[in-house]
């Protein structure tokens, strides 16, 4: 039962994640809220795990999330269930080969939809960064804006965003170079 | 059926050698399908890709199923595709198995929330380099933060918004365009 739904769901996901792999964040996290799957902090490992292991993004996330909640076969039916969409739809665009992104409506369509993906990333990256650089649990105990954030979290963050914008290296650097960072610092 | 084969092992080692997924498959595909095989012309494959982008779904995937249907119809996009995909369900799947087992490590809790804290850079890097070439005017800004606010502070379904977002680019740029 739980992989007729796994597969609905990412089959969701594979129809609406328009604009490649990080598209699927928000619907992943969706998911995490849904269903006991996975938590939204495994989700963020997962994105680490993505990013610094072969094959596209999206796809890397349907398998660990389908294993995650149901072994292989989980890991099986989720990816099947995300590509699918994208063979029914490249199918009959292929068959009937029309210039289907030059198509006026299509361009309307992109004018609104493009906007609304970036907002769509944006506020995953929000909920990640929510767990990743905010203590909200503890500042809701203590009322004291000090425990906030966590300042350990925040400084590396500000290091990161610098080292990235200046040096245009491969994601798994930084996420190495992050993982040494909270071993020696205690995260 | 010697031709299936190779589509299969092609799109195994695309999906299998690049990280990053996306544009990073780009120049691997072409020198695959179009300077190798000439499956294609360079610009089908930025056809395709464009489309892909366009369509629903992860592009490497879409590109991929685009190919194997032209060389082998139905067939062909099935097992492109699945040849894609079998590099990641494998390598993904063994990391699964193998980090389960470990995550209850402290010193794996401490690189991991490291980690957390790289994709969170990550993300707004990419969100960064999406608003520059997605927002072009204000209604775009608009639209940008009111899909942020919605899924960030209510319960409102992604799926919801997509399909809002692209009825209301119909209407408003067939105005904008009407106008000019």
């Amino acid at each position: 039962m739980i992989l007729l739904t796994m597969f609905l769901e990412f089959f969701k996901v594979g129809l609406f994640a328009i604009g490649g792999g990080l598209a699927t964040i928000p619907f992943l996290q969706e998911l995490a809220n849904k269903y006991n799957w996975y938590t939204t902090q495994e989700l963020v490992d997962m994105i680490a795990i993505s990013e610094s292991t072969p094959g596209p993004i999206g796809i890397n996330m349907a398998t660990y999330v389908g294993f995650k909640a149901a072994g292989v076969p989980g890991a099986v039916i989720a990816v099947t269930g995300i590509v699918m969409p994208s063979v029914i739809v490249i199918v009959l665009i292929a068959h009937y080969y029309t210039k289907f992104n030059e198509k006026p409506l299509v361009q309307h369509a992109f004018y609104g939809l493009r906007p609304a993906v970036v907002g769509l990333i944006g506020a995953a990256g929000f909920e990640v960064a929510k767990i990743s650089l905010f203590t909200i649990n503890k500042f809701l105990e203590t009322h004291s804006v000090l425990n906030l954030i966590n300042m350990k979290s925040v400084i590396l963050f500000a290091v990161l965003l610098f080292l990235t914008n200046k040096y245009k290296k491969h994601p798994i650097v930084y996420l190495v170079f992050a993982a040494i960072i909270g071993i020696v610092f205690k995260f | 059926m010697q031709e299936l084969w190779e589509l299969f092992i092609i799109f195994c080692r695309i999906g299998g050698f690049t990280f990053g997924g996306g544009y990073a498959m780009l120049p691997i595909i072409q020198r695959e399908i179009v300077e190798k095989r000439k499956w294609a012309t360079d610009q089908e494959i930025l056809d395709y890709y464009a489309i892909g982008q366009s369509t629903p779904g992860i592009i490497a995937v879409n590109t991929a199923t685009f190919i194997g249907y032209k060389r082998k119809g139905i067939i062909g996009a099935i097992v492109a595709t699945a040849g894609m995909v079998f590099p990641s369900l494998v390598i993904i799947t063994l990391i699964a198995a193998y980090f389960t087992q470990f995550q209850d490590y402290q010193i794996v809790k401490h690189a991991f929330a490291g980690i957390r804290v790289a994709v969170v850079v990550l993300i707004l890097n990419a969100v960064i380099k999406m608003w520059k070439n997605s927002v072009k005017d204000w209604t775009g800004i608009v639209i940008f933060c009111a899909a942020f606010a919605l899924t960030a502070f209510t319960g409102i379904s992604s799926i919801i918004i997509i399909i809002i977002s692209a009825v209301a680019g119909i209407f408003i740029n067939i105005r904008r365009v009407e106008a000019k």
